[in-house]
């Protein structure tokens, strides 16, 4: 199976979201192995979900009185 | 001499303001988010012994506010008919990324040093700003599933929704975002 990388994003979000199969886990190596977009796309994923686990709301709203 | 801090009750009152943003952020609901913010503060007030100051009061107030809001969103899924929901109309933006192929219209760009980003309050003001842009429903699925750590499968029986449109729904919610903090923090020179 040969992935767009339009399918590749679909995959690596939906790798975040439930289990991948094996095929689609070798399908996401190979095209990851030679996608340099989908590789950093694969790493902002994974940066986003650490952002948002440790969302805190800071300082914006204490505005100087 | 300093003074003495306020009375338990005046200090988690002034978070009111902060944890209310908190909710509302998730619930995108103005009132069920004062209902779940009335509910931790109340909780709080009961639980005063069980603070006793071992971490900020702000995190700990957070906390049960987290739990109110889990709770808050199971209530929605039971008392709104799920017909009543109808799915955000953000279909179609992704294909704008890609070619004919499935090809990137633009190569996504590393971000430089992004662990860096997550020690500035400025970059977390864009990131809620980022959130607030979502679609209601996108983002209330998006912020049960990577804020509050919710399973998918959960995520979908409260929505309402197939796990198909679920995955659909939180890779629009990454794809958004990704784009979002590209062009406001990780773009910006």
């Amino acid at each position: 199976m040969m992935l767009s990388c339009k399918q590749t994003a679909r995959l690596l979000s939906q790798g975040e979201d439930r289990e991948l199969g094996f095929s689609e886990r070798v399908a996401l190596r190979v095209h990851l192995a030679i996608c340099k977009g989908c590789r950093n796309v694969n790493a902002q994923f994974k940066f986003l979900r650490a952002a948002v686990k440790s969302l805190s709301l800071d300082e914006n709203e204490e505005k100087p009185a | 001499m300093p003074t003495p801090p306020a009375p338990f009750p005046v200090q988690i009152e002034s978070l009111r303001p902060y944890l209310l943003r908190y909710a509302t952020l998730q619930l995108r609901n103005p009132e069920a988010a004062e209902d779940a913010v009335q509910e931790a503060l109340l909780a709080a007030l009961v639980g005063e012994a069980k603070f006793a100051g071992r971490s900020q009061l702000r995190t700990w107030l957070t906390g049960i506010l987290k739990h109110k809001i889990v709770d808050a969103i199971r209530r929605q899924g039971r008392e709104r008919p799920a017909a009543e929901l109808t799915p955000d109309d953000d279909g179609g933006e992704l294909d704008t990324l890609f070619d004919r192929r499935g090809h990137w219209e633009d190569s996504p760009a590393a971000w430089e040093q992004p662990e860096g980003a997550l020690g500035q309050k400025q970059f977390f003001a864009a990131l809620e700003a980022c959130l607030r842009a979502l679609p209601e429903r996108t983002a209330r699925a998006f912020m049960m599933r990577e804020h509050l750590g919710l399973e998918t499968a959960e995520i979908c029986k409260e929505l309402a929704i197939t796990p198909t449109h679920c995955w659909v729904m939180l890779h629009r919610a990454r794809m958004a975002l990704r784009l979002c903090l590209q062009k406001n923090w990780f773009g910006k020179t």
